[in-house]
């Protein structure tokens, strides 16, 4: 699947081309802006100058004192995106790394992603999409400094060379810092978008500022907690508010409220019930005092009488009957791959197989709760909250203040855990509608049951998959059946929607990519189905890996269970299918590199290890094909024959993540997803029941801790190949890996994630 | 009216006597190093030193918490050799936990300067890092201690 666009800001629903925009450099009063201009805001530099104000786009200023502020249009949530961006853009400027700096201003359009259009931090993305428009950033910085100095110095341009944030003429032996050429305020250059694709880009093998591990610059900040979160943000006279919410995830109405309990606490002010057409909440209660432990306190009082709407019986069970009785009809199914005849095939094969796999809900929990400041100031609204998809949540905060969108601040924090959890804005919503009806500040912060009774939940999925083998042992049809809610479709924006392959409708293509695999299968068909039940029930959203975390999950373990069909070697029964023909040329080679280099890591096939343990295989190419990073791991564990507990003792990873712009960045990152991936694997279940879910706090949702963590050794393969995102790939291939090492050590073969102990010993036995 | 002594600074706190410690930290002093997690002693997010022992600060109330000597995030100054090795180690990913996990740790050398990996483990288990940041924090807690006894010894680091 290609990159979605979209561009909720316009009214046009038109797209945004990147190619439209131009390039605006000027010097200003506060020093030199630089960045990508929207045709319909489109100043020149000059202009952009005379009114005072930055460029109408930028992505980076420098002052005269020639430190280079590098603007973060996307969110900080532990990736140290910033750095990277600075990194991109400081390697072609030329600029010496002492003088970089990053800040992450108020959403602005003009920060939009280039790619995307819309400020918006996921799907593994960030490095990918923005490699390209920083490296130019900087490179036509670069130039405009060498024309600028080369003019006040009066040597022709050519024979200038820039480095170390210096401007230099060898003939003449002059030279200028890049401070005191801006000091100078003769820069004004504007690029057209022809002279920004003519700009010649440094080779990789010249690069001395990416690829390097320079430390991470968000990190001093959160060792002495002077970090500034959203839910760190104070301003005058604000109050407090804490959620009553309905006893059901998503469906339930007020009915009445009663605060006369309520009003007895020391503090109250007001209850306030969410009005929200947009639907991102549902009889939701913001109880408003003066302290948050007030708030607290008037919330266990106030009485709410609840319809509690459809949603009141449902529960994991249903939903996993519900999705099956889907399977089985089909009527709803829509085709994701179609290639060759798969039930044809299947028909004339000599072996067959055929399993259910499972992944019950989890839920985000980014250990910073879901919170918001909501606050008036004239005839605007301001919001303090971090986020992942300013454009978005500000135009629903919009809707719900009754004011145009361009009423809306949207204030950037870094973020107490993103992990797609605030890619949803329903903090947003809530905090709005009680500061709009008290028409003060009001900062809402949710209890950590609050923050989990209402999580876009990674979706319960069911997925059932049938495959052939030739005579040969060759898997030669696979029939792939994803069913689930469809977190992406819930935003019902049109960019993120996908055609099925016979056009006959329209699918969210997040939920179910990673099934597209790259092993040749002649005979391959996927086809996705929404579970409305779940879409209504449990509102699910992008939980870090998002599809391939459920798509592999029964791929990987249905190739392993096919390879032990076929009686082959499961590392050498992938080998084989990975041949890069037709549309697989390139990355299944890729894979196939990554698969040698974890399976020789680890010892695969060489190590002898005690009854009782094994190692298990599984490599993804998440996220989507069109993006994939290249990635094996080897799990090692051992299982208690008795209690059926599984102990991960070791985690092998190989990445080949194209180029590492930071390593030691794209290693921090592989350690924590890939620690993500065996807690998801083994750690975090939560079950809905009447409506809700059963996990209240993390005494019940428990995600791993330190004695959970495995050896971990991780092989970063950085090939001179465009960067791909490394947040997310470990996550989705750790769960299959730690199945097939399960079914290695004690024969016994489990579908559903996470993986208990129950589960284990009943398979044991079986 | 509550007397309390936080980072050696004497404060005076009107809150009800019940009112968890944390948010007079927080929301009231707005020393905000201190982080709110989960309410119920699980996460460690809000672990701030009472009399030097590692407490967690939700399920302290503000009059149990009167007239000890109080110690925050803040009060380290940034000049712990923890600290310190944080940023050596690279171990903060999103952050919010880390000051918990440096004060947690703090108490732990504090205590044991020589800690073993596994003493480590078990002092850090109950602070969560939702990140999973904890292979650093394991390895950045060994160096501070082994800093720290260089130091005590007068070697140098």
């Amino acid at each position: 699947m290609s990159a979605p666009t979209t561009d909720t800001r316009r009214t046009d629903s038109g797209t945004v081309d990147p190619s439209r925009r131009s390039f605006l450099i000027g010097s200003a009063a506060t020093g030199l802006v630089m960045g990508f201009a929207d045709p319909l805001q489109m100043l020149s530099a000059g202009e952009a100058h005379a009114a005072g104000r930055l460029a109408p786009t930028v992505w980076f200023d420098m002052g005269a004192d020639g430190i280079c502020t590098v603007h973060v249009g996307k969110a900080e949530m532990g990736q140290h995106v910033g750095t990277a961006m600075a990194q991109l853009v400081a390697e072609e400027l030329e600029l010496a790394w002492r003088d970089v700096r990053i800040d992450y201003p108020a959403a602005d359009p003009k920060y939009n992603d280039p790619a995307l259009g819309a400020l918006v931090t996921g799907g593994s993305w960030s490095v990918n999409f923005n490699y390209d428009a920083m490296s130019r950033a900087g490179a036509a910085g670069r130039i405009t400094l060498v024309e600028a100095a080369a003019k006040i110095m009066g040597v022709p341009a050519g024979e200038c060379t820039a480095k170390n944030s210096r401007v230099s003429h060898a003939k003449s032996n002059k030279s200028m810092s890049y401070g005191e050429i801006v000091a100078k305020g003769k820069v004004d250059r504007t690029w057209s978008a022809d002279d920004m694709k003519a700009l010649k880009l440094k080779p990789v093998s010249a690069y001395t500022v990416v690829g390097q591990s320079v430390p991470q610059l968000d990190i001093p900040s959160k060792t002495d907690g002077t970090a500034k979160f959203g839910i760190d943000m104070f301003v005058p006279g604000m109050l407090y508010g804490k959620l009553k919410l309905p006893p059901v995830r998503y469906g339930a109405t007020v009915k009445s409220v009663d605060d006369s309990a309520a009003k007895k606490v020391k503090g109250f002010v007001q209850a306030v019930t969410v009005n929200d057409p947009t639907g991102t909440t549902s009889g939701w209660v913001v109880v408003v005092a003066n302290t948050w432990p007030a708030a607290k306190e008037a919330a266990e009082a106030l009485k709410v009488d609840w319809d509690l709407g459809p949603n009141a019986k449902v529960s994991s069970d249903s939903l996993i009957a519900e999705a099956k009785r889907l399977q089985a009809d089909g009527s709803k199914a829509l085709l994701w791959v179609k290639e060759g005849d798969a039930a044809g095939a299947l028909g004339g094969a000599k072996d067959t197989l055929e399993a259910e796999y499972i992944t019950h809900l989890a839920i985000h929990a980014p250990l910073e709760p879901q919170n918001a400041l909501v606050e008036p100031k004239g005839d605007t609204w301001h919001v303090y909250c971090g986020n992942q998809f300013a454009t978005r949540s500000g135009g629903i905060a919009a809707a719900i203040l009754g004011v145009k969108p361009e009423k809306v601040v949207m204030h950037q924090f870094v973020l107490g855990g993103g992990f797609g959890r605030r890619l949803d804005c329903d903090n947003v919503v809530a905090a709005a509608a009680a500061a709009k009806a008290l028409n003060k500040p009001v900062k809402l912060i949710y209890s950590r049951e609050d923050d989990m009774a209402v999580d876009y939940t990674r979706p319960l999925t069911y997925q059932k998959v049938k495959g052939g083998l030739d005579a040969a042992g060759k898997l030669i049809a696979m029939e792939h059946d994803v069913i689930s809610s469809w977190p992406t479709a819930r935003w019902q924006i049109p960019g993120f929607m996908a055609d099925s392959v016979d056009k006959k409708g329209k699918l969210d293509g997040f939920a179910v990519n990673g099934s597209d695999h790259w092993y040749s299968v002649p005979n391959h068909t996927v086809r996705t189905t929404l579970n409305e039940l779940a879409q209504g029930a449990t509102p699910s959203g992008q939980l870090r890996s998002v599809a391939p975390a459920w798509t592999f999950w029964a791929v990987e373990s249905f190739i392993d269970e096919a390879a032990a069909k076929a009686g082959v070697d499961p590392v050498e029964f992938r080998l084989k299918m990975l041949d890069g023909a037709g549309k697989n040329a390139k990355g299944a080679a890729r894979l196939a590199n990554a698969i040698r280099v974890a399976a020789g890591r680890a010892g695969w096939g060489s190590t002898e290890l005690p009854k009782g343990s094994a190692m298990g295989f599984a490599t993804v190419s998440s996220q989507e094909r069109a993006t994939a990073t290249w990635t094996a791991c080897v799990a090692q564990v051992t299982v208690d024959p008795k209690s059926g507990e599984v102990k991960v003792d070791k985690l092998t990873i190989a990445m080949d993540v194209g180029t590492a712009v930071n390593p030691d960045g794209v290693r921090a990152q592989i350690e924590g997803s890939a620690l993500w991936g065996l807690s998801l694997a083994l750690k975090e279940k939560a079950m809905l029941k009447d409506g809700r879910f059963e996990q209240t706090n993390f005494d019940s949702y428990t995600p791993a801790r330190m004695s959970d963590v495995p050896v971990l050794d991780i092989s970063i393969i950085s090939n001179g190949e465009p960067a791909r995102g490394c947040g997310e790939p470990a996550v989705t291939v750790v769960g299959p890996a730690i199945a097939n090492a399960v079914f290695k050590a004690v024969g016994a073969r489990v579908r559903t994630l996470p993986i208990t102990a129950a589960a284990v010993k009943a398979a044991m036995k079986a | 009216m509550v007397a309390l002594t936080i980072n050696g600074r004497p404060q005076n706190v009107d809150a009800p006597d019940d009112t968890p410690l944390l948010w007079v930290i927080r929301e009231q002093l707005k020393m905000t190093g201190t982080k709110f997690g989960c309410g119920i002693a699980q996460c460690g997010a809000c672990t701030v030193h009472l009399n030097g022992e590692a407490v967690r600060s939700c399920q302290t109330t503000l009059k149990s918490a009167a007239g000890q000597k109080i110690t925050t995030i803040e009060g380290l100054n940034g000049q712990h050799p923890l600290q310190r090795a944080w940023i050596e180690e690279q171990v903060p990913q999103c952050g919010y936990c880390q000051s918990g996990q440096i004060m947690q740790a703090a108490s732990l050398l504090a205590r044991n300067p020589d800690p073993t990996p596994q003493q480590v483990v078990e002092a850090m288990d109950g602070n969560l890092c939702r990140c999973m940041s904890y292979v650093r924090i394991q390895r950045a807690v060994l160096k501070a201690a082994g800093t720290m006894r260089n130091a005590k010894a007068g070697r140098p680091a």
